[in-house]
């Protein structure tokens, strides 16, 4: 399959935005709280629509996400909105302490995350959220990978009965899914025919799944049979998903837009290894370095986070083992 | 007789730091007062109606002087005083800050300059859903370096939370020194004032004084309120008052009998 058998889609914002329009129009306790990005977070025409339904506390990270907790304990369905870097660093202890330790089921929504600011640089830049949220307790992680995984996920959190974070990017994403495919916070969903073997496991997350995907198709191409797995969640971590994928598999490649230090694939790494179940495995990400200029796709490029990047992981591991 | 209950809590405060081996008590016996009269003059919180979204709310976000609220939420009625023997004991619920496990206890704080903002969403969410029930906060004075609180102060006065009664322990006194020292924060009438409270100035140990002050809320209609309470770190305690070293010094065995002496001459002079 080649990429222009996949449609493409709208950026995740938009899908967000006019998702929440549907569900505010039926739920009156769902609030929207911005810290003056409701133009970047595509909200405008919600906070025409609703102006009742939507909070804005100005620049100030700390002060949205206690605010939000406030108004959770409060009986409100809340929607805290912010690009995922200023969110998830500057407001990371209201996150630990005010919502995840107090138990309020605050929806945290970051924007722009992983590197889609791009050329704006590391201030702009997320590349550490899922490594520090992981370590804090009582808060779900997801990472939707295209619109359809958008949708579900946000429609799930509404009523989802603990803390949760939910960061996406802003370009156009292709459609990865089918309608009707079975959505589940905590459930990795297979994009691949199941088989009982295959050489790679791809385990991807967000933005990097369709780049995965396209990998494991031209690794077919090659007679190089690989499953994909879109792990949107990062917690509830599936455990059952990754035995399956891993366990069939002679290799494992995991992937994801954020440092390969504390992410998805150390995660995967260290279940692995407790599970018993031992291969070869890289972890495709950003690099412990100052981060390339460049646009999101030139960033994936440089650091082997494209199709061709995977193809090359994958064979080299098949091929050689892991790097020494 | 709210000045007994005072006393009652003092002695409370004393047992579970001496018990616990640890404990904020200077800090405690600061805003020992400020509580007694909010919660058993002011607002409409009870075990009975804790489930109730429209009675009162309160938040302490000077976190480390949990004695203080302990004391008071055991005589309400939310637990058995006897519950407190466990405090910061090997797996007990009372802990050294509050928590939402104890019940009784509305936001989880110790971490400084949170509440604030807690309260003001509370506050946001009643006057959308047009309840008329208010939200009350103690902050420490040391705590008001913390920038959050400015960033919540803005917001109170943006959306005119006058059902928001923002309260700051101002004993003068922090971990280090005093706070004029450690960070001169004076003039706070003037800087709440010019962030757009409605600020008031109360002796935080005068029971009159505060009954009349909570009389008075809303002091400007619009406006969120701001009562700075001069407070004595240590208070009631002769050789603890004023004392930096016992922001959290665990008293000896001897002192804690002094200090138990002292409660009970203070004592029978209400009776006199």
């Amino acid at each position: 399959m080649s990429k222009s058998q996949l449609s493409l889609g709208s950026a995740n914002l938009d899908i967000f935005s006019k998702t929440l329009i549907d569900l505010a129009e039926k739920d009156q306790d769902i609030l929207v709280v911005t810290s003056d990005s409701r133009a970047s977070g595509k909200l405008t025409p919600f906070g025409k629509k609703f102006p009742n339904q939507m909070i804005e506390i100005g620049i100030a990270e700390q002060n949205l996400v206690g605010i939000s907790a406030g108004l959770a304990a409060s009986g409100k369905k809340v929607f805290a909105i912010s690009p995922a870097c200023f969110l998830t660093a500057r407001a990371l202890e209201q996150i630990k302490n005010d919502i995840a330790y107090s138990n309020r089921p605050v929806k945290i929504i970051g924007i722009s995350a992983g590197v889609s600011y791009g050329s704006l640089g590391s201030t702009h830049h997320s590349l550490h959220d899922f490594a520090v949220l992981q370590a804090i307790h009582n808060i779900d992680i997801v990472a939707p990978a295209d619109n359809f995984e958008t949708i579900a996920a946000i429609r799930a959190s509404v009523d989802h009965p603990r803390p949760i974070y939910i960061r996406f990017g802003k370009k156009p994403l292709l459609n990865l899914h089918e309608n009707g495919t079975h959505f589940e916070i905590g459930k990795a969903i297979l994009l691949t025919p199941k088989r009982e073997q295959y050489d790679v496991a791809f385990i991807a997350t967000g933005e990097t799944v369709a780049q995965a995907y396209f990998a494991s198709v031209g690794l077919s191409e090659l007679g190089i049979t690989s499953c994909v797995l879109s792990f949107h969640s990062i917690r509830p971590f599936d455990k059952e998903a990754v035995e399956q994928a891993a366990s069939r598999s002679k290799v494992v490649i995991t992937v994801e837009e954020h440092s390969i230090n504390g992410g998805l694939g150390c995660h995967i790494a260290s279940f692995l290894m407790e599970a018993g179940i031992f291969r070869p495995l890289k972890i495709a990400g950003i690099p412990d370095e100052h981060t390339i200029t460049g646009n999101q796709l030139e960033i994936f490029r440089h650091y082997g986070i494209t199709q061709e990047g995977l193809m090359e992981s994958a064979q080299n591991l098949l091929e050689k083992g892991p790097d020494t | 007789m709210l000045e007994r209950k005072s006393i009652l809590y003092r002695k409370l405060i004393l047992e579970m730091i001496l018990n616990a081996n640890a404990g904020h008590t200077g800090g405690s016996l600061s805003c020992v007062d400020l509580l007694n009269v909010l919660y058993n003059h002011v607002m409409n919180i009870s075990p009975e109606n804790f489930a109730d979204i429209n009675r009162d709310h309160y938040i302490h976000s000077k976190g480390h002087s949990v004695e203080a609220l302990y004391a008071i939420l055991a005589e309400k009625g939310f637990y058995d005083r006897e519950e407190l023997n466990s405090i910061e004991k090997y797996g007990s619920d009372f802990i050294g800050h509050p928590s939402r496990s104890v019940p009784g206890i509305e936001q989880n704080t110790g971490a400084l300059g949170h509440g604030l903002s807690v309260a003001v969403g509370m506050a946001l969410a009643a006057k959308r859903d047009g309840r008329n029930n208010r939200v009350f906060t103690i902050m420490g004075d040391g705590e008001l370096t913390e920038g959050s609180i400015w960033e919540a102060s803005t917001s109170a006065a943006h959306y005119h939370l006058d059902n928001l009664v923002a309260i700051v322990d101002r004993n003068s006194l922090q971990i280090s020194g005093k706070t004029e020292d450690i960070m001169a924060m004076e003039p706070l009438e003037e800087k709440f004032s010019a962030f757009g409270f409605a600020v008031r100035n109360v002796n935080g140990h005068s029971i009159p004084d505060l009954i009349h002050i909570f009389e008075e809320l809303p002091f400007q209609e619009g406006k969120p309120n701001m009562i700075i309470a001069h407070t004595i770190k240590g208070k009631g305690i002769s050789f603890m008052e004023n004392k930096v070293e016992w922001h959290h010094h665990v008293p000896s065995e001897q002192e804690y009998r002094i200090a138990m002496q002292e409660l009970d001459e203070a004592e029978k002079k209400l009776e006199e």
